[in-house]
């Protein structure tokens, strides 16, 4: 116990002491987290929209006058040319064209049946699909008006015999669909866990690169005890900044906190060991910062983008769905909405908390095993 | 055994298919100073990472202050202090914290710890140099600091590895009064150097060539073995047979 | 030039030498980009839902079939109570419960109206209002069907037409986002750590100290690094093509030279961050946490920059990658010149100069 000591003294001075560090570790992921949450947003509005009206007649502007009227649309341009419209498209500054032929009008009380073309540019394949049912549900209301107006007129009225099921609906834990509830502490997840693997990735060898490594290692120092000695310091770190990161969330996003912060941090802490833990066995099994780094760098990338948080897990083929189940991260996202929104007790997240101790036992022998005092 | 601090058997170090270190035999007495000499790449440093349980030997037998190196090595480093080629203290932290830092690993009491830290530092006349940071400290001032970091713990044995590469000679001249006051209170001293003088100070030396011992005794000894006046000379005959000729 | 072919030689031995590093640096982003080509998706699908069916009649039974044959859907649990909502959301698994009133059937035949729940969990509220949408469709066409079809007056048919990603893909918007990534974070970590080692292990100054001009001597650090970012970029690239299917609708020409061009400002950036610190720790860290959520969030590869609030679009231009993608999803999906892509081109030129011109500056102190 008095060797734990002397390591953790040593090294929460050589942290604190590096002025350059310090701000990395303590300022900048909290400057990320209040500027990013503000990114992620699936909402598609803003849709750039150009209205190519070729028949310029009442009724083909009053279609248009729908569009402009429409909180998802902007009008991003003029013209009467279909070339030019695409052209827009190609320079990006629309997203979405909407052509009504010449002939509109007529075609559509003489024959009845009129036609729109919506022309949309679908790299980003979900925002054209909403893009598209917008539209398609703003031609739609447009006709079911006129079919009432003239009914209406023609004192049809709505035949008595329609079928009609309503479809209410309420969304639960985050009724106002505020995406900062969902992000912030994902995000926040993300910081801390890039801080604790990178920091503890690196320090081992450091040591190693530097040759300190070598003079403690002809001291009788238990292994368990160096790989304890380096991994608490950047635990009370992660655990100060997850506490000092839901603080913020609180103050700023004025996240909601409807479970026990008691189960919330018992698996924060838990969940910082095996992020460690993986951080110091890569430690162990490089020669080199370089390689440390490129290899956390890698597990890291596939943490976050396969953590559920940016992607849902149940939209993976299911080969990658088992993956995200080795995946610390992922756990870590869901039990924290779990438990901030949905208020779930320890039993709801009891699975969760074997899992992630028995990573957290795993990867922690592992690394201590591949520890070599002597090569 | 007493007598004995170091016993060597026959120990040999591969790598691969290169042997670095050839069946090396020898022993050192309690409080002796005991001069490794042998060109780069000799195997002098692998022979020393052996002894210090850095490395695992492929053969042969070894004992350090009594225990074997291969079974006992965590009982080894218990008893032995080690100063390594690369200066490996940290350069982030003061003299003091160094010190208290590896004082703390070996298990010293914490008031053992203070009193003979501020010792130390008075007799390195590090006081003023309190609370800056060893990598601002000139290099001679580094070795002679971390030449007490190795021996504070008053381990049986101390191995040093170069310890004076790229010091000046007066620092030097320090070093080794360092080094023989530290022998005269009955700590073995096991040094590497590439400088003969330094051999001079010794009181026995061995000279080890690709890998084997090719020559063991008092400096004495084998100046007058090989009918030459100075120990360079020495070195010269053995790791460059064929110098002679070339001049 | 012969020193300096000996030069970039030597870098290439550290390299090549350090068979680690160099299965990592080339295996690595193929690895990343099949695992998220195929993994990441935007697409709904097995949805698990839960169902309460306090009616039990048949048009509840017919609905409620209709529901789950869809792919999007996928029953977790038939709930009997609504006692067993809360629970069963709490768990975690359930998106959205459908709850039929009691008598429903009866009331649609008699009453010609009635009523269905959908609660949908909105802890994520993409995938909430997505899946709402689904539900709320299949009931609308059930709704349809059950009313015989009535004569219309008029109609207005819809054509639509997807241009450059017929089929919606998902990949079509990550590959490039993927290739710009990769390379952004290789690069730019890569330089800036192999040039703070030197720096921290004293080798640097030996280097400074020969007849060869500092900037020459970074030139050739570097060269390596481009040249396996260039090889990286590539195979990503053929992998795009030929596994996802991403086509090159423009030139390969102009989208290898842009390719070249981002890999240059990207090592700019990683040099100008060794020369901005001291020790290999902090040349990580910066590059690491200062550049990798950053470039995933703000650069457009997930979240379209446009739907961000105005200052965040503004702190976006700041980051290279973002007119990258909008480069090689042009060159590659849309099929444009540099006619259309040439001030985004000219935005890279500018960082790169910028970068340069920095390091250059930071770097000039340390020579006096």
């Amino acid at each position: 116990m008095r060797t734990l000591r002397f390591l953790l003294q040593k090294e929460f001075i050589q942290i604190f002491r590096n002025k350059s560090i310090l701000p990395i570790i303590l300022v900048m992921p909290m400057v990320q987290l209040l500027l990013l949450s503000f990114a992620v947003d699936y909402e598609i509005k803003n849709i750039k929209l150009i209205f190519v009206d070729q028949d310029h007649s009442h009724f083909s502007a009053l279609l248009q006058s729908q569009f402009t009227g429409s909180d998802y649309f902007i009008i991003s341009g003029q013209t009467g040319q279909t070339q030019e419209a695409k052209n827009a498209i190609e320079r990006g500054t629309c997203d979405l064209v909407v052509i009504v032929p010449p002939g509109f009008e007529q075609n559509l009380f003489r024959g009845g049946r009129a036609d729109v073309q919506l022309i949309m540019n679908a790299i980003d394949g979900t925002k054209a699909g909403l893009s598209s049912s917008y539209a398609t549900g703003i031609i739609r209301n447009y006709t079911k008006t006129l079919i009432e107006n003239y009914r209406m007129r023609s004192n049809m009225g709505i035949a008595p015999q329609y079928k009609q099921i309503e479809a209410n609906y309420s969304f639960w834990y985050n009724p106002e669909l505020n995406y900062k509830v969902y992000m912030v502490p994902g995000i926040l997840v993300l910081l801390v866990t890039m801080i604790g693997a990178f920091l503890s990735s690196m320090n081992i060898v450091r040591e190693k690169e530097l040759g300190t490594i070598e003079q403690i290692n002809v001291t009788p120092i238990k292994k368990h005890h160096f790989i304890i000695g380096k991994t608490l310091p950047f635990w009370f770190i992660g655990m100060f900044e997850f506490a000092f990161g839901l603080l913020l969330a609180r103050l700023v996003f004025d996240i909601p906190m409807v479970g026990s912060l008691y189960v919330l941090f018992s698996f924060a802490g838990v969940f910082l060991m095996v992020v460690l833990g993986l951080g110091l066995l890569i430690s162990t099994i490089t020669e080199t910062q370089q390689q440390a780094m490129f290899i956390s760098w890698f597990f890291l990338v596939i943490f976050i983008l396969l953590g559920g948080l940016f992607t849902a897990i149940e939209n993976m083929p299911a080969w990658a769905q088992y993956i995200t189940k080795l995946n610390p991260v992922s756990y870590f996202i869901e039990v924290n909405r779990m438990i901030l929104l949905k208020g779930a007790g320890f039993m709801d997240i009891a699975v969760h908390f074997a899992v992630i101790s028995g990573f957290a036992l795993a990867i922690n022998a592992l690394a201590i095993f591949r520890y070599k005092k002597v090569s | 055994m007493p007598d004995n601090s170091i016993v060597v058997d026959r120990l040999s170090k591969k790598f691969g298919e290169f042997t670095a270190v050839n069946e090396i035999s020898f022993e050192t007495k309690k409080g002796e100073i005991f001069g490794f000499l042998g060109a780069n790449g000799a195997g002098k440093s692998t022979a020393m990472k052996m002894l210090c349980g850095l490395l695992t030997p492929t053969s042969g037998k070894a004992t350090v202050a009594g225990y074997d190196i291969a079974s006992q090595s965590e009982r080894v480093k218990r008893r032995i202090g080690y100063m390594s080629q690369k200066f490996s203290l940290y350069q982030d932290l003061t003299a003091i914290e160094n010190i208290r830092f590896y004082a703390g690993i070996y298990g010293m009491a914490d008031k053992d710890i203070k009193q003979q830290s501020d010792r130390l530092m008075q007799r390195l006349n590090l006081v003023d140099y309190a609370n800056v940071k060893i990598e601002a400290l000139p290099l001679g001032w580094k070795q002679k600091l971390a030449f007490s970091v190795a021996v504070f713990h008053r381990p049986e044995i101390v191995f040093l590895d170069e310890p004076t590469g790229g010091v000046d000679p007066v620092t030097r001249r320090d070093f080794w009064e360092m080094i023989t006051q530290t022998a005269a209170e009955g700590t073995t001293i096991f040094v590497t150097t590439h400088y003969m003088d330094e051999a001079e100070y010794c009181d026995r030396i061995s000279i080890m060539v690709d890998g084997k011992i090719e020559a063991l005794g008092t400096p004495e000894q084998l100046k007058t073995n090989f009918a030459v006046s100075t120990i360079d000379e020495v070195f010269i005959c053995l790791a460059r047979p064929d110098a002679n000729k070339t001049n | 030039m012969k020193k300096f072919r000996a030069f970039v030689k030597k870098e290439f031995y550290h390299i090549t030498r350090d068979w680690r590093t160099l299965i990592i640096l080339l295996g690595m982003p193929i690895i990343q980009i099949m695992l998220f080509g195929f993994a990441i998706t935007n697409e709904i699908k097995d949805a698990k839902i839960a169902i309460l069916d306090l009616a039990r009649d048949e048009h509840s039974t017919v609905l409620i079939d209709k529901i789950l044959a869809n792919d999007y859907f996928k029953l977790e649990a038939y709930l009997t109570h609504s006692r067993e909502i809360e629970p069963v959301f709490r768990k975690g698994k359930v998106k959205e419960v459908i709850i039929f009133e009691p008598g429903f059937g009866a009331r649609l035949e008699k009453e010609h109206s009635a009523n269905i729940q959908i609660i949908a969990d909105a802890s994520d509220p993409n995938t909430a209002t997505m899946l709402l949408n689904y539900t709320q469709a299949i009931i609308g066409n059930y709704q349809a069907e059950q009313n015989e079809l009535q004569h219309l007056p008029f109609s207005i048919g819809i054509h639509s037409e997807m241009f450059y990603n017929n089929e919606l893909k998902g990949v079509y918007l990550f590959v490039p986002g993927l290739i710009a990534i990769i390379l952004m974070l290789v690069s730019a970590m890569m330089t800036s750590i192999s040039i703070t080692k030197e720096k921290e292990l004293g080798t640097m100054e030996i280097l400074l100290a020969t007849p060869m001009k500092p900037a020459v001597i970074i030139i050739a650090k570097v060269i390596p690094y481009l040249i396996l970012s260039f090889i990286n970029a590539v195979i990503i690239l053929l992998l795009g093509f030929f596994v996802f299917h991403v086509p090159v609708h423009g030139s390969l020409l102009l989208l290898l030279l842009e390719m070249i061009l981002f890999i240059l400002t990207v090592l700019s950036l990683g040099i100008f961050i060794s020369t901005a610190t001291s020790s290999q720790q902090v040349a990580l860290m910066a590059s690491l946490m200062g550049l990798m959520l950053p470039t995933i969030l703000l650069s457009g590869f997930l979240f379209p920059v446009e739907n961000m609030p105005l200052p965040l679009q503004l702190i976006s231009n700041m980051v290279p990658a973002k007119w990258f993608i909008i480069i090689i999803k042009g060159i590659m999906l849309k099929g444009v010149g540099l006619a259309i892509v040439w001030k985004e081109t000219l935005i890279l030129v500018g960082f790169m100069a910028f970068f340069i011109l920095l390091s250059v500056k930071k770097f000039k102190p340390r020579l006096a």
